[in-house]
């Protein structure tokens, strides 16, 4: 099943008819995902790359019966068009914007719990590179052919470093089930804990890779999750082991402020809840292939 | 982004907080007129700067007189203030706060800060302000008050009661303190902070609660909506080439290493940095090209890198995902071909396009080391580094 999305899911473009949205929706498009329609406030009516324009998100959900929406609308109106996906009853939002101020995302997470919980939205970032399932579906910015369809499950802040660790993958013969990008925001719509509870229950993920950094609480709660609530092996990275106290490191969220933030605690914490943490940057797939390798997918092969 | 404490002062009076009479100086002149406004005969010149503990490091003068207040202006102005949280070369002193010096009975702290685990604003209180809330976290941890504001209504006015009561604070005294942490929410929240702290929040001899020392962070993704407080940003308190870097639009922070960084994405920049680490090599900076690595801004890259006097190599690493590798190395191609780059460069590109990337770097001519996989790419620039110094070793002698 792999995670959030695959190739049947009905996929809204918000910002769909500006340079960035047009770009994505055709990337988006030529690696099979279902991209039935566009929002775009005014141009409402219109059709672009062979699909229809609403102007708003109620409309383009009862024309289209998508239930999936990807968010390209800059900074200063992010909030909003979360919201507006929400209310129309759109059940996974993935927002790439980058800069969206954090009582902005207060305040989303807040109304988000307006809804009850079967009907209640998903929210993936902001400031992420997105969500791909790798040979079935992608909502984001990322280069999908980095992706080779497979097993393992991988969530981590940084996009760059994501598609890092998809390629050593790759080039080991290891391949993903889904990719989710969580952004490096201080306040994320979904957190580690949130996505690695979604692929401890996918029948399809065998293993998972987590890739976080300085700054937070989520790396953290998250070993403490793996150790309490996970069967399947979770193998960690915590990138900014150089990175000075008290200085932003490019993500919003990357600051080492309090106790507990530095890349090397993390990263102890997570050792100590029994994770299989790769030494280095340049060893994410290697260290994947040896804990795949270690731990064959025995619960599936029982199963057979 | 940070500001300084009068302006954090003027910001919060502006919501009902209550701040002793003082004003702004940049001039010895102006430091005493501005005492003599203020009355009385006994004042207070503090040093402005980004940072804290100035009180230890003599950034704080309690003055009795004209002259006091004059020769105290004197010594802090112009002069970089060393204190406990600044570089070892401190920070610029171009500005003062001249402040009528009160009799203190009780110091409180009073402190509100983004809770990044509750995704809420979080007021924190101790009946023991004038330390960092980190020391007093550490020393009296039980007696930390909190109240986590509810976004959907903001904070109400129970909480700060509580929090009033809880500090042990007469009755006489409630109303203002309650005026004091309402304000600084409502401060807080209007003006997207993300950091405003009353340190010490006081109760003087006769009585009354004033906010004696402030200090305000800013959500940087906020600014676009707050004009008021963006004009406040003070690029003498910043490291030049990080306020250069942030006019390009690229994220830059300065280190103590010798190997320059040139990375797209924080994320991977990080984990390069720690990969030069691995190598045996020390980072000279973080810095993050973004996604549209257009020659212009590679380019900008270089020179900021470049302006480091203590950087002996050069790392490129660039994923490209939206990125072509093609056009970054176009960029890399231009942007040597325009400045001078007097230090070996390694340049590792992978991704979209990463074959007809590497022909043009290699058909460029130009010495540049290329490299395929991130450890092959930590392992060159430290080597090159190290044979760079060296040869500046062998040609000394």
């Amino acid at each position: 099943m792999s995670i959030l999305l695959d190739e049947k899911t009905p996929v809204l473009i918000q910002g769909f008819t500006g340079d960035k949205g047009t770009f994505h929706a055709k990337e988006m498009i030529a690696y099979g995902t279902d991209v039935v329609g566009g929002v775009t406030p005014g141009k409402g009516g219109t059709t672009h790359l062979g699909r229809p324009v609403f102007n708003t998100v109620k409309e383009a959900v009862s024309a289209t019966g998508a239930t999936a929406s990807l968010l390209l609308v800059p900074a200063p109106y992010c909030a909003d068009a979360i919201m507006e996906a929400a209310d129309a009853g759109i059940q996974l939002v993935v927002t790439i914007t980058d800069g969206v101020p954090a009582q902005d995302m207060m305040t989303v997470k807040r109304y988000l719990w307006r809804y009850a919980k079967e009907r209640r939205t998903r929210l993936i970032g902001p400031n992420c590179a997105g969500v791909i399932s790798a040979g079935k579906a992608m909502m984001g910015i990322m280069p999908g052919h980095i992706y080779k369809r497979g097993r393992v499950g991988v969530v981590t802040r940084s996009g760059t470093l994501g598609y890092e660790a998809a390629s050593q993958m790759s080039a080991l013969d290891v391949g993903i089930s889904t990719s989710v990008g969580i952004g490096g925001d201080p306040i994320n719509g979904s957190s580690f804990v949130d996505m690695l509870a979604l692929f401890e229950q996918d029948p399809e993920t065998d293993a998972v890779m987590m890739i976080g950094e300085i700054g937070g609480p989520q790396e953290a709660d998250a070993a403490t999750f793996v150790k309490q609530q996970m069967k399947k092996p979770v193998i960690g990275y915590v990138a900014g082991l150089t990175a000075p106290k008290g200085r932003r490191m490019g993500h919003a969220g990357a600051i080492i402020s309090a106790f507990g933030d530095t890349a090397a605690e993390k990263a102890e914490i997570m050792r100590s809840a029994g994770l299989i943490v790769a030494p280095s940057p340049s060893e994410l797939g290697a260290t994947v292939a040896q804990a795949v390798a270690k731990d064959p997918p025995r619960r599936a092969m029982a199963k057979r | 982004m940070d500001i300084h404490e009068y302006q954090a002062k003027e910001l919060l009076s502006g919501f009902d907080v209550p701040v002793p009479r003082g004003g702004v100086a940049y001039s010895a002149e102006q430091a005493v007129y501005r005492a003599a406004e203020i009355g009385g005969d006994r004042w207070v010149v503090k040093a402005q700067i980004h940072a804290g503990a100035r009180g230890k490091a003599g950034g704080i003068r309690v003055c009795t007189s004209d002259g006091e207040v004059r020769a105290a202006a004197k010594a802090l102005l112009g002069r970089n203030l060393v204190t406990q949280q600044t570089a070892p070369e401190g920070l610029p002193v171009h500005r003062l706060l001249v402040e009528q010096a009160l009799p203190i009975e009780r110091e409180l702290y009073v402190g509100l800060v983004l809770d990044r685990r509750r995704e809420r604003i979080v007021v924190v209180a101790h009946p023991h302000g004038g330390m960092e809330i980190e020391e007093i976290a550490q020393r009296e941890p039980e007696a930390i008050l909190r109240e986590v504001v509810e976004p959907a209504v903001g904070m109400r006015p129970f909480q700060a009661r509580e929090l009033a009561f809880g500090l042990g604070l007469a009755p006489a005294q409630l109303t203002q303190a309650v005026a004091a942490i309402l304000g600084a929410y409502r401060a807080f929240r209007d003006l997207d902070a993300t950091m405003v702290e009353m340190n010490p929040l006081v109760v003087t001899k006769d009585g009354q609660v004033l906010a004696l020392d402030v200090k305000m962070s800013f959500d940087d993704n906020a600014m676009f909506r707050r004009p008021n407080v963006a004009e406040l940003r003070d690029y003498a308190q910043e490291d030049p080439r990080e306020a250069e870097a942030a006019e390009h639009g690229l994220n830059y922070v300065a280190l103590d290493g010798d190997i320059g960084c040139i990375i797209n994405g924080a994320g991977l920049a990080m984990a390069t940095m720690d990969m030069i680490k691995h190598a045996g090599g020390e980072p000279a900076n973080f810095l993050d090209i973004g996604g549209g690595a257009s020659p212009d801004r590679v380019a900008a890259a270089f020179r900021l890198v470049l302006a480091d006097r203590k950087v002996n190599a050069i790392l490129v690493n660039v994923f490209a995902g939206i990125n072509r590798c093609d056009w970054v190395a176009q960029g890399v191609v231009q942007a040597v071909r325009e400045i001078a780059v007097p230090v070996p460069l390694v340049v590792r590109l992978a991704g979209t396009n990463v074959q007809e990337g590497r022909r043009i770097l290699g058909e460029s001519g130009l010495p540049i080391i290329t490299a395929d996989a991130l450890a092959d790419a930590a392992d060159r620039v430290v080597a090159a580094r190290n044979r760079a110094l060296a040869e500046q070793a062998t040609m000394r002698h």
